[in-house]
């Protein structure tokens, strides 16, 4: 009789899901599903409000990454108002933003390694659950813990200054920002938040360089799980700047197959639609997102830190640089398509995002007077943005009234629908195969996959409080041969 | 020369000036009276109650009611504190207020107040009512989500023949707040600030100008309501 055996909840993801895997007869793996449950309606709920409420609005949609909503839609915005992208906002306007999503990356990426990552990597897939989480490593490795904490403390006072509050800040606005940043703050951040010698821009790069380290020691002593485990070659989306430097605030799209190939050649974002579709599968509510040209078996692409590496040519700031450098010898210059160094790219943009920062703090535009620039108004706009958790587009239409008539919305998370389910195949396929009995390391295997991808669980499916979840074994023909209920806090 | 009068609020011994009403006298003697629709403290609407107090041991609404030679009035005690609290979590259910992406939060009279009284969750169930956005004026747009009917925009913005830009129509519970739109379309930047500024929620919003107050800047970001009379 084949089996499906369900996993869930996927712990120590943001947000919720669940996993089914379908066994054979024999136990072998046939599928493997990341479910997502609920869907929130935002895209509906934006329609009739008026466009400049869109940035403050959009960024509730998710508790966890509210500060990549509020530039993405403030990006969609700016269009709608006549600014345009790019160059067409003030710099203070322009590098404020920047520094707001910078510090953003800086925490989320922070967040995850120490919260998320660091417990699967320093205590193993088969690691006692108890002391494999967070906790664990606070006991264990003390110094590392605290740095952590520090790390996205400091993200999160560069969020509160640039945008007004640590979450769900108002500081982008149409056409601009509405604070520069005062002498007083700037200096907090390069000589340390509250006076303490701990918290400054200097401590953020040392901090990343140790975190980094830490990353590639473990690799050395563990290749064959970390370039192993669930790695498939799949294309790369992310955006770059027009040069090809990494760029996480704008540039251009850009797709790479897995050989390396450009599939989209630095397509203006304002195009999205004509280069990406929206598929639909009925046993998830969180769409999949395909290359229109490709079609939605073989367009399906990864986005995030590792397709970010994948995708652009250099990184901008020399250490995160010599870094990038290493990254791409290991795959020859090739693609890299092992999911779990996901977290060594992360690792790297968290160094980028230091350096961003310190660069930033240190630049006299930030003091600047000249916030926002309005220009004619134009009907519609697209805004992109490279999210900790990678590429997130927002589409506004708005009527003469100046009312929202259409939002949609394709997030980070969605954006890896595809590869988180070949993720979470690949570790079903490595450890539950042939296995009669299905273990803990075996369960916890699959949640490591789907965790390197850092997903979003709150935000794709735009879900947020108590959900509802259900557990179900179905056999071959369909039966449900035992269910489940609980409701878990999401 | 005015007449003055003398009466007790809360025990203190305050002068009035025939007249004027107890939250005028009060305000003068360093008093608060909490208060929503009242905006200029002589021609209030009356219509919102927040400043309910007990004059010779009856309520009333001391935005309406004159001071009289002798009246003891009673307004910080526990009971009629309550009775705010609940006229607030009131009005919070029978609207659509959703404070974190409203451009008048920190800005607004009705969340200041329910700050005041602490308010956590209303004890109320929310009434989730379907109400229209009014956006035709180019200046100016209606959020009747937010509005709580204190008709200070009725009574206060008066185009340049003095002819009011806000109505009430209907009545009771589908009772709503109207603009005329061709009037609308002819007012300038300065009427469009007032009537924003008039409105003590955030159903009156100028177009085109949102969130250009940094958090940290706005009126109630750091201070209590009520805290600039009472100190
Ligand atoms: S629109 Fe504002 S000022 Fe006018 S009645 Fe409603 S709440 Fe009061
Ligand atoms: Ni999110």
């Amino acid at each position: 009789m084949g089996k499906k055996i369900t996993i869930e909840p996927v712990t120590r993801v943001e947000g919720h899901g669940k996993v089914t895997i379908h066994l054979d007869n024999d136990n072998t793996v046939t599928e493997s599903r990341l479910h997502i449950v609920e869907f929130r309606g935002f895209e509906r709920f934006v329609q009739g409000r008026p466009y400049w409420e869109a940035p403050v609005l959009v960024q509730r949609l998710c508790g966890i990454c509210p500060v990549s909503h509020h530039l993405a839609a403030a990006k969609a915005i700016d269009v709608i108002v006549g600014a345009g992208t790019g160059d067409g906002l003030t710099v203070t306007a322009d590098k404020m933003r920047r520094l707001m999503h910078y510090g953003q990356i800086f925490q989320s990426h922070a967040l995850h390694f120490f919260h998320l990552c660091s417990p699967d990597i320093l205590f193993g897939v088969d690691g006692d659950p108890a002391v494999r989480n967070v906790v664990g490593v606070a006991m264990e490795h003390k110094e590392l813990a605290v740095q952590g904490v520090l790390m996205r403390k400091y993200g999160q006072e560069i969020i509160a200054a640039t945008a007004g509050k640590k979450i769900h800040g108002t500081g982008a606005i149409p056409g601009g920002i509405n604070k520069n940043l005062s002498i007083e703050e700037r200096d907090a951040f390069l000589n340390g938040i509250e006076g303490n010698p701990q918290l400054t821009a200097d401590q953020m790069v040392d901090w990343s360089e140790t975190v980094l380290e830490f990353f590639k020691d473990y690799h050395r002593k563990n290749k064959d799980f970390i370039d192993g485990f669930a790695s498939f070659p799949s294309s790369h989306l992310s955006i770059v700047r027009e040069d090809g430097a990494l760029d996480l605030y704008h540039g251009v799209i850009r797709a790479v197959d897995a050989e390396g190939n450009r599939l989209i050649d630095d397509v203006d974002y304002q195009q999205y639609d004509t280069i990406i579709s929206e598929g639909v599968k009925k046993w998830s509510y969180m769409k999949f997102p395909y290359l229109t040209e490709l079609g939605p078996e073989k367009g399906w692409y990864r986005v995030g830190p590792l397709a970010r590496l994948n995708v652009c040519d250099f990184i901008d700031t020399p250490s995160a640089q010599r870094e990038f450098e290493e990254f791409r010898a290991y795959t020859k210059g090739k693609p890299n398509g092992m999911s779990m160094h996901y977290h060594w790219a992360r690792l790297i943009e968290i160094l980028h995002a230091a350096e961003k920062m310190r660069e930033l703090l240190q630049d006299p535009d930030l003091q600047g007077e000249d916030l926002v620039v309005q220009g004619r108004r134009q009907p519609s706009g697209v805004g992109v943005i490279e999210a900790p958790r990678g590429t997130l587009f927002h589409h506004y239409d708005v009527d003469q009234d100046d009312q929202i008539t259409m939002c949609n919305l394709i997030v980070s998370t969605t954006n890896n629908n595809e590869p988180m389910n070949a993720a979470v195949n690949g570790a079903a396929v490595s450890h539950i195969q042939g296995q009669p009995e299905i273990t803990e390391g075996m369960m916890n295997a699959v949640e490591v996959a789907i965790r390197a991808y850092d997903p979003c669980l709150s935000c794709a499916t735009h879900a947020v409080g108590k959900m509802p979840l259900e557990v179900s074994l179905v056999d071959r023909q369909g039966n449900t041969i035992a269910v489940k209920q609980s409701n878990m806090s999401v | 020369m005015s007449e003055t009068v003398t009466l007790t609020i809360d025990g203190k011994d305050i002068s009035g000036i025939k007249g004027e009403t107890i939250v005028q006298a009060a305000k003068r003697a360093g008093i608060y009276i909490p208060t929503l629709c009242d905006f200029d403290g002589v021609t209030s609407p009356g219509t919102c109650r927040v400043c309910t107090v007990k004059v010779d041991g009856r309520a009333a609404a001391a935005c309406k009611t004159r001071v009289a030679e002798g009246a003891v009035v009673e307004c910080d005690t526990p009971e009629l504190n309550e009775l705010r609290k609940m006229l607030i979590e009131m009005l919070f259910v029978e609207g659509n207020h959703f404070c974190p992406a409203c451009e008048k939060s920190g800005n607004c009279d009705l969340q200041a107040l329910a700050y005041r009284f602490a308010m956590m969750a209303p004890r109320f169930d929310y009434e989730f009512p379907d109400r229209e956005i009014e956006a035709r004026p180019k200046k100016l747009m209606i959020d009747r989500n937010r509005c709580v009917l204190c008709q200070r925009c009725v009574q206060s913005i008066l185009t340049e023949n003095d002819e009011p830009l806000f109505t009430v129509s209907n009545r009771g519970n589908k009772a709503i707040i109207e603009i005329d739109v061709k009037k609308a379309d002819g007012i300038d930047d300065e009427l469009a600030q007032k009537a924003m500024d008039i409105c003590p929620v955030g159903a009156i919003i100028r177009k085109r100008k949102g969130f250009s107050e940094p958090i940290g800047t706005r009126k109630y970001d750091k201070t209590v309501i009520g805290s600039d009379i009472q100190g």
